[in-house]
């Protein structure tokens, strides 16, 4: 792997550490929507399926190390023990499938492409992790999971949307920066 | 350095670190296999007597739950009502123990240690080509990397609010991840200008003529 790939690598891992500086926007349950899987989404939409996995594991990783990245300044080992643990775990993946998916759609705009990848990875896979880590944790049922983890879905759908919209202007300025979009 | 990392000298402290990630590991199988609520429980009060070694403030540290109440509420309510109150404290129990004592072993370890401990598990990798010291290079790039895209972030905020701000905020979003990949590139080409990444035990001189 080219030095190129690490430098890259480590940049969108911070990317989604710096995001979860915004504050979380309290939503109707009261469980609050952070902006850090909007990282996780453009990771894999701009660097590609496997640099965006390597860089979510590295971003997955330091936080299990205990730095406090994760909104809210969580972090360390204590996460994985959490409710929503399987969503944390899910990030490498999600960044997988994401970049995977842009990169088979890389004939239609980058608008589809990139909102479709960020929808499959950032919406489906994502929930699959969260959803079986929170049960894993709190041993509910399946159909109860579900419902629980479904408060999430309006604050990621208007994610997927901002992924297509960051993706396609970053694209026209820097179209090098989009890995999905070459050979 | 940003870590969630107590600096002090207590008999937590002084355990290595793979000992600690094995008792976690342990006793978070173990707790799945307990049935029983009183033995939840003492495990329980036995990890929160454990925090007060960490000085006289050392309770302090069990509100890193805090952010997790009301989502505890939500899934108490759900769990004693599809299944049963006792069922409900159990899971309660068992979930609070092991993310206090995942924090423990967060807060008594240093992170290098904590990276040493787990590099051996890394090692395989070498065969695939993956060289530990670029893990660990990569590594100390992204922590480097937090803060300044963090004042990034801070100065694009402010010079938002200063023109008005306005709800689209979200726009920030692009001119940030702008400035990040050109800085990204920048370091690429010092990175390549130096010789690029090397292990320590390459001399300067093997690398410049490569």
């Amino acid at each position: 792997m080219k030095d190129q790939a690490l430098v890259q690598m480590a940049l969108y891992a911070a990317l989604v550490a710096a995001l979860g500086l915004i504050p979380p926007v309290p939503f109707v349950t009261g469980i609050p929507i952070t902006a850090q899987t909007l990282g996780v989404m453009l990771a894999g939409v701009m660097l590609g399926p496997w640099r965006g996995f390597l860089s979510m594991l590295l971003f997955v990783g330091v936080v299990a190390l205990g730095a406090p990245l994760l909104s809210g300044g969580r972090g360390g080992l204590g996460v994985f023990a959490s409710p929503t643990a399987g969503f944390i775990v899910g990030f490498p993946v999600a960044a997988l499938v994401a970049g995977y998916v842009a990169r088979l759609l890389q004939r239609q705009s980058i608008l589809i492409a990139a909102g479709i990848g960020a929808f499959v990875g950032g919406i489906l896979v994502l929930y699959v992790f969260g959803i079986v880590g929170f049960k894993w944790v709190t041993g509910s049922e399946w159909l109860r999971s579900v419902q629980v983890m479904a408060v999430y879905v309006p604050g990621d759908s208007v994610k997927v949307v901002l992924t297509a919209l960051v993706a396609q202007a970053v694209y026209k300025g820097l179209p090098g920066a989009v890995a999905t979009r070459q050979a | 350095m940003m870590t969630l990392y107590v600096h002090r000298q207590s008999w937590l402290h002084r355990q290595p670190a793979g000992l600690k990630l094995l008792v976690l590991m342990v006793t978070s199988v173990a707790l799945y296999a307990l049935a029983s609520l009183w033995t939840a429980g003492a495990v329980l009060i036995a990890v929160i007597l454990a925090y007060r070694s960490l000085g006289p403030a050392g309770w302090s540290y069990l509100w890193v739950v805090k952010p997790l109440l009301p989502m505890f509420i939500l899934i108490f309510v759900v769990q004693s009502w599809s299944q049963s109150v006792s069922a409900a404290i159990l899971m309660l129990l068992r979930m609070l123990t092991l993310i206090w004592l995942a924090n423990l072993v967060t807060l008594t370890t240093r992170m290098d240690a904590m990276m040493d401990a787990v590099m051996p598990l890394l090692s395989p990798l070498r065969r695939v080509g993956v060289a530990p010291h670029r893990i660990a290079f990569t590594v100390a790039l992204f922590v480097r990397f937090v803060p300044v895209l963090m004042a990034v972030l801070n100065s694009l905020l402010e010079a938002w609010k200063s023109r008005g701000g306005g709800r689209a905020v979200w726009r920030l979003a692009i001119p940030m991840l702008i400035n990040a990949i050109r800085m990204s590139d920048h370091v690429v080409q010092a990175l390549a200008a130096r010789g690029g990444v090397r292990s320590p035990e390459t001399p300067v001189s093997m690398v410049q003529h490569q």
